[in-house]
């Protein structure tokens, strides 16, 4: 799924270890979610949004096949 | 969080050396020190026994501080892991049945082959997510 979680971390001037430690995954979870290799789960994807102030879908694009 | 995992994997690690100490003392002893004395023979089975429901117990610990990905990986290298010890382990069973094989089917080589599976399942779908 693409996203947009690099550019939000990067406007809000974490670090991937940051944002980890900020919604409770490992900063390789961040890494591969970012690289676009890893879907998070929607508790996950509901911190970030709390996080970023976003509603989900702004940055997390879902595309049919 | 670091910490706690850290603590968790000491655990699982002191569970698990024990258990491997217990295995060689009920599987040596046995065999060379007390191979007459039958409540010795019982008691360090019980031993290895109770010390690896111990180390499952560890290592549910760990398995439940992951988070997400660790998770996934972990899970899907399980999955192929026991797929591939339930066909190799019967193919082996069935080649020592039908003769192919000179000596008896061991079940430390399928114990081996579940580590190694596990071991190359976990580097390959760590290099997939990471």
């Amino acid at each position: 799924m693409k996203n947009k979680v690099h550019e939000l971390r990067k406007s809000k001037g974490l670090t991937q270890e940051q944002l980890a430690e900020l919604i409770g995954v490992s900063r390789q979870t961040i890494n591969a979610i970012e690289k676009e290799k890893f879907d998070p789960s929607l508790v996950t994807a509901f911190k970030m949004a709390q996080l970023f102030e976003l509603p989900i879908e702004q940055f997390f694009m879902f595309e049919t096949q | 969080m670091k910490e706690e995992r850290k603590k968790r994997l000491t655990q699982l690690a002191i569970w698990t050396w024990t258990w491997v100490a217990s295995l060689a003392l009920a599987t040596f002893g046995s065999q060379l020190i007390w191979s007459q004395t039958t409540w010795l023979v019982v008691t360090t089975i019980l031993l290895n026994l109770g010390i690896g429901i111990g180390m499952l117990l560890a290592n549910r610990k760990l398995f439940n501080h992951y988070d997400e990905l660790e998770r996934k990986i972990h899970l899907e290298s399980l999955a192929f892991t026991l797929g591939a010890a339930v066909v190799v382990g019967l193919s082996y069973s069935l080649i020592d049945q039908t003769n192919l094989i000179q000596s008896d089917a061991e079940i430390g080589f399928l114990v081996g082959f579940i580590g190694l599976t596990y071991m190359v399942t976990l580097l390959v779908n760590r290099k997939r997510y990471l």
